[in-house]
């Protein structure tokens, strides 16, 4: 919808899009994008406010850790958001690793909020299941496949092979703009008393 | 029309579209017959280079027959006329134009506020680029609206296929002006960084320049055997160290010319660590480019040499190493390809049978499987070095 926008910068002539056709996204792509705001949004609000977590949970005290956790989570949305998406990814699950620990901890049968905990960490699980197939789904999608590469070895260029192209364009003549300064050759080719002279 | 239109960061579909029209009498309207996706089309795939918008129609290589013209176009362009174009838009009469720097013509970009604001002075107007550019709809498409296009073409005869006079419009000339602005000497070696479609054509203008030995460098093998294919030395960067290297191929001097032709995206690893520096920095927006290759020819290059390049690079690099570039006396050349300055010669070359970019084409598909194409050459997978388009 961002083009019917963006056609204020385009002049009359210009083509606008009538139908969207398919996209260079996958559905991993789509996810990754999708899980990487999640992180932004996520990481936003533990270090906006951590307390709200910690008083949730039960673990009040533990300010610090959200904040830090909300850094981390800032980190894997970029990463996701960006071409390097499968290391974001795999980042985010790591940290759900994390999550995951975390949390254990809170679940001490002394703790009061401790179906909260319980509710968290089952939403953590549903995360880490979606982190790991979008993880995959990226990591497949834009690995190159190992085995043999096609071969180019025939692939010269020259029609009349290489040997004889090397210095076929000799008749060209740099343009001035383009001359380097004093040029290595043209000066070892002097004799060193012409060299000095010069000096 | 249909036409690969860019929706967001990734995301390139195949849409249907409103076919374009002559707005100026200088425009024609050109059939598209064959089209790429370039390098630096991942560039915006990726969205690193600023100003994309959703809708903009993707594609900067591409060729046709021409069919329509504008009032203007008359005298130097008829229907029925099949014409590569070149990506930069040209008007052929400014001071810029006049002295070859086609690049960077005055007249052309429609968004000259906004590129004046960030680049301090206005570059041409680009097709299926950037709003800094003009944001002139590509030609990954069924049609395309050439504007000046009594400049802004290059004429090619009947009888050769399209593969072999497509990439005049941007890789061929990329890799030859990369090679040009060295001022390659028979005595010189060329280190070139990467072997992507720039790379492999910056490759075989070495070879065709006279250079003494043109060194390659990548990791991908299928790139790494196109480029021992056109003359190269090659180095794998995963199997050893390209400084060592460099230097074991220059009795220790060091290439007296190097080329970056791969830009901004340098690669990762963890072997590289600022590549993992840049690369972090870049994802939070603190610097645009990851200019690994920069430092390393920089730091190899023979002093009073010259690094050419040809690499796109779009906004804030970090951590230059002035102090090497200043100390050693080392020239810069670099800039969008002045492409109309050598697609006479470069014609003239492919005729007489001297070189055949078509080498370089691993994959030929419609215009509908293109979006899937983006991600096949950006993971590089399946040996893919260069896609056309038939839409």
């Amino acid at each position: 919808m961002a083009y019917y926008i963006s056609n204020i910068a385009r002049s009359k002539g210009d083509p606008k899009v009538l139908h969207s056709g398919p996209s260079s996204l996958g559905a991993a792509d789509r996810l990754a994008k999708a899980l990487g705001w999640y992180s932004i949004g996520l990481g936003i609000a533990e270090l906006v406010a951590p307390e709200r977590f910690t008083r949730a949970l039960g673990m009040e005290g533990k300010e610090g850790l959200v904040r830090a956790y909300g850094v981390r989570e800032l980190g894997h949305g970029i990463v996701s958001l960006s071409p390097d998406k499968h290391l974001g990814l795999w980042s985010r699950v790591a940290g759900d690793g994390l999550d995951i620990a975390t949390l254990m901890t809170a679940m001490r049968h002394d703790n009061p909020k401790r179906n909260n905990v319980g509710i968290a960490l089952a939403a953590v699980l549903g995360v880490t299941l979606l982190d790991i197939i979008g993880a995959q789904g990226v990591t497949a999608r834009h690995s190159r496949p190992r085995g043999r590469p096609r071969s180019y070895r025939n692939r010269t260029g020259f029609p009349q092979g290489v040997q004889a192209s090397r210095g076929a364009a000799k008749d060209f003549q740099v343009p001035p703009d383009m001359r380097a300064a004093p040029t290595l050759a043209a000066v070892s080719d002097r004799a060193p008393q012409e060299r000095a002279r010069s000096h | 029309m249909r036409a690969l239109v860019w929706h967001g960061k990734e995301d390139i579909r195949c849409d249907t579209v409103t076919d374009p029209e002559i707005e100026q009498p200088r425009d024609a309207i050109v059939k598209v017959t064959s089209c790429a996706i370039c390098g630096s089309d991942l560039h915006l795939f990726h969205n690193f280079i600023p100003a994309m918008l959703p809708g903009d129609v993707m594609g900067h290589e591409m060729m046709g027959e021409v069919v329509e013209v504008g009032s203007e176009a008359r005298g130097k362009l008829k229907k029925g006329d099949r014409v590569v174009v070149p990506f930069t838009i040209i008007c052929g009469e400014c001071d810029q134009c006049k002295r070859g720097n086609f690049s960077v013509c005055q007249t052309t970009n429609r968004k000259k506020d906004l590129a004046d604001k960030v680049f301090g002075h206005a570059t041409a107007g680009l097709f299926g680029y950037t709003h800094l550019t003009g944001g002139y709809p590509g030609g990954q498409a069924e049609y395309l609206r050439v504007p000046f296009a009594d400049a802004t073409h290059i004429k090619v005869p009947d009888g050769i296929p399209d593969e072999k006079v497509l990439f005049l419009g941007d890789i061929f000339p990329t890799g030859w002006q990369a090679a040009v602005q060295c001022d390659i000497q028979p005595t010189d070696t060329v280190a070139i960084w990467g072997c992507g479609p720039v790379g492999q054509m910056a490759i075989r203008s070495a070879v065709l320049l006279s250079a003494k030995q043109v060194i390659a460098i990548d990791h991908l093998p299928e790139r790494l055997e196109m480029a021992e294919a056109g003359g190269a030395i090659t180095i794998n960067f995963d199997e050893e160290s390209v400084v060592e290297r460099l230097n074991e191929l220059t009795g220790g001097e060091g290439p007296e010319k190097c080329i970056d032709a791969v830009g901004m995206e340098a690669h990762v690893s963890p072997s590289m660590p600022d590549t993992v520096y840049d690369r972090a920095k870049q994802m939070l927006g603190a610097e645009s480019d990851r200019p690994h290759i920069l430092r390393e020819m920089i730091y190899v290059c023979r002093p009073a040499g010259v690094i050419s390049i040809p690499g796109v690079y779009g906004g804030l690099v970090d951590k230059i190493p002035m102090g090497q570039l200043m100390n050693k006396g080392l020239t810069i050349r670099t800039g969008q390809t002045h492409v109309n300055r050598w697609t006479d010669d470069l014609l003239r070359r492919i005729e007489e049978g001297q070189i055949d970019p078509s080498f370089v084409i691993t994959h030929t598909v419609s215009l509908e499987d293109g979006p899937e194409m983006y991600k096949v050459f950006r993971d590089k997978q399946d040996s893919c070095i260069k896609v056309v388009l038939k839409p």
